[in-house]
């Protein structure tokens, strides 16, 4: 099963209400995916300073963050439950380089505008842990997980992050996910957990590097990637969904001139700020929709 | 009329009220509000009454109905009146895929779009779609009417048994063993009943093509064998 959800804000006066929103979307869709969950919060670009979401786990935070600001001096460190947000000046190769060497620490994605958060636990918990509410930004995606065909653990959650600022969430299931993860291996796209919409953000990752755009990405993405599924992908300028062909993976979008909220079901978004009179949609099979900057 | 509010009341409350009306009463008019997309709202009524739910509604909405009356002034998600006996459902906006899917008896009118497999596996469901319908609509559809206003997606009518399929604009394709057929006086009085319960203008008849099965795939011939 699984939900997703997607939240793209067109005026900015909802900024500061992102979390807030994102939570109440998450909470509704627990009932579709209570083994993990996860987010990915977009705000506005820092210039030239990178911000890397990391999940430490149960180890020592302390210790980690002394040794870590010893090796990154202008590291500003952010802690938030199990994982923490590294803000740095440094080179993105530099630093994941340097986050490698810690075998307690798991990079799970990084950008100039990105943040993400995941774990296991119900959805209710999880974004309570992160305090979810509190977040603000511009736009941000959302994932409750039913695991089907890898391991509930927080390298087994959504949402996926293989590039730089990129993420996806992704309902359903893929059919040749090992022989395109053998494929994008060799490209050089990490991919590091046995799960199949690791390898379907994988194969974004190296159609965005390409200097395909999302959408574009998307559309060869219905020709490569086999099985059913509704993604939801980010990237620091926006959003995009699309289904496959067949369609069997619920999606609607909720449309306003303040937003464009997308989710697996409606009660998603009932919350949300004059929702009733939005123009909603389910998005077709097979094609793609984006929104963005 | 009876209001009844699901942001107040429980789903399983106000269904079960529903559900178990007392046979003596002659109050049989409600009005939900709040649905706010919840799931299964009016399933498994068994009397007449009339219901009408203000607002977008999730999954299975008015399933397995029998006798009542159902109009919902909102969108609906996937299975609108799935498994329907008898009764009506009115739908004011859109609904999601399913729609009177395996439904037995009843009307079902949606004043907008559905998306696919409208009418799937029907065994005697009208269902009348003032809009366009998704791909794999009336897939294996059994008995009944679909009556479609707009156009359709992929795969009409695949694997279709005795349904009619009524359509006035095109389908994109036709899935195996559907074909056109010709219309004579009974299928043009029955198109007539059924745009009559829509309320939609008898001078649109002319417009209309009618789709069926073409009873090819009934025995197992090997020359069809692609198709099964």
């Amino acid at each position: 099963m699984c939900g997703i959800v997607g939240l793209y804000l067109k005026n900015k006066k909802y900024n500061k209400d992102l979390g807030k929103f994102l939570t109440g979307m998450m909470n509704n869709m627990s009932t579709r995916g209570p083994d993990s969950a996860g987010f990915a919060i977009y705000s506005t670009e820092r210039k030239k300073k990178y911000k890397y979401s990391i999940c430490y786990n149960k180890n020592n935070i302390k210790e980690i963050k002394k040794n870590l600001s010893k090796e990154i001096k202008d590291a500003k460190i952010k802690i938030i439950s199990d994982h923490f947000v590294l803000e740095t000046l440094l080179k993105p190769v530099k630093v994941i380089s340097i986050i490698k060497s810690y075998n307690n620490l798991n990079l799970v994605g990084y950008g100039s505008s990105i943040e993400i958060f995941k774990q296991v636990g119900n959805p209710r918990d999880v974004v309570n842990n992160f305090s979810l509410k509190n977040f603000s930004g511009t736009h941000a995606i959302g994932h409750t997980r039913m695991a089907t065909e890898s391991a509930i653990t927080t390298d087994g959650s959504h949402p996926y992050s293989t590039g730089e600022d990129e993420c996806l969430v992704h309902n359903g299931s893929l059919s040749n996910h090992n022989n395109l993860r053998r494929t994008l291996k060799k490209k050089g796209i990490e991919i590091k957990s046995q799960n199949d919409t690791e390898v379907a953000a994988g194969y974004i990752s190296n159609g965005l590097s390409n200097k395909k755009s999302l959408k574009e990405t998307l559309i060869d993405g219905l020709k490569d990637l086999d099985g059913f599924y509704t993604f939801i992908s980010g990237t620091k300028n926006g959003l995009a969904i699309v289904r496959d062909e067949i369609a069997c993976k619920p999606a609607v979008v909720a449309e306003t001139k303040d937003y464009v909220a997308i989710a697996s079901e409606f009660q998603a978004m009932a919350h949300l700020p004059n929702v009733n009179k939005a123009k909603i949609f389910e998005p077709e099979p097979g094609l793609v929709y984006s929104w963005g900057k | 009329m009876i209001k009844l509010n699901l942001k107040k009341d429980s789903l399983r409350k106000v269904n079960e009220l529903l559900q178990n009306l007392d046979q003596k009463s002659n109050d049989r008019s409600f009005k939900i509000i709040n649905p706010d997309g919840n799931h299964a709202i009016c399933a498994g009524l068994k009397d007449e009454m009339d219901v009408t739910i203000e607002g977008h509604v999730g999954y299975y909405c008015a399933g397995m109905n029998m006798k009542a009356d159902v109009t919902v002034n909102g969108n609906v998600g996937t299975g609108v009146a799935e498994n329907m006996m008898s009764g009506s459902v009115h739908v004011k906006g859109n609904a999601s895929q399913s729609a009177g899917a395996t439904a037995h008896g009843g009307t079902l009118i949606v004043d907008g779009d559905t998306s696919s497999r409208c009418g799937i596996s029907m065994k005697g469901i009208d269902i009348i779609v003032k809009g366009s319908v998704g791909h794999m609509s009336a897939f294996m559809a059994q008995s009944g009417n679909l009556v479609i206003c707009g156009d359709a997606g992929d795969a009409l009518g695949d694997s279709i048994y005795e349904a009619k399929i009524f359509i006035k604009g095109e389908p994109k394709s036709l899935g195996a063993d559907c074909e056109k057929k010709n219309m004579n006086k009974k299928d043009q009085d029955l198109l007539k009943s059924l745009l009559k319960k829509a309320s939609i203008d008898e001078n649109q008849l002319t417009h209309f093509k009618m789709y069926g099965s073409a009873r090819k795939l009934y025995n197992f011939n090997i020359d069809n064998v692609s198709e099964y």
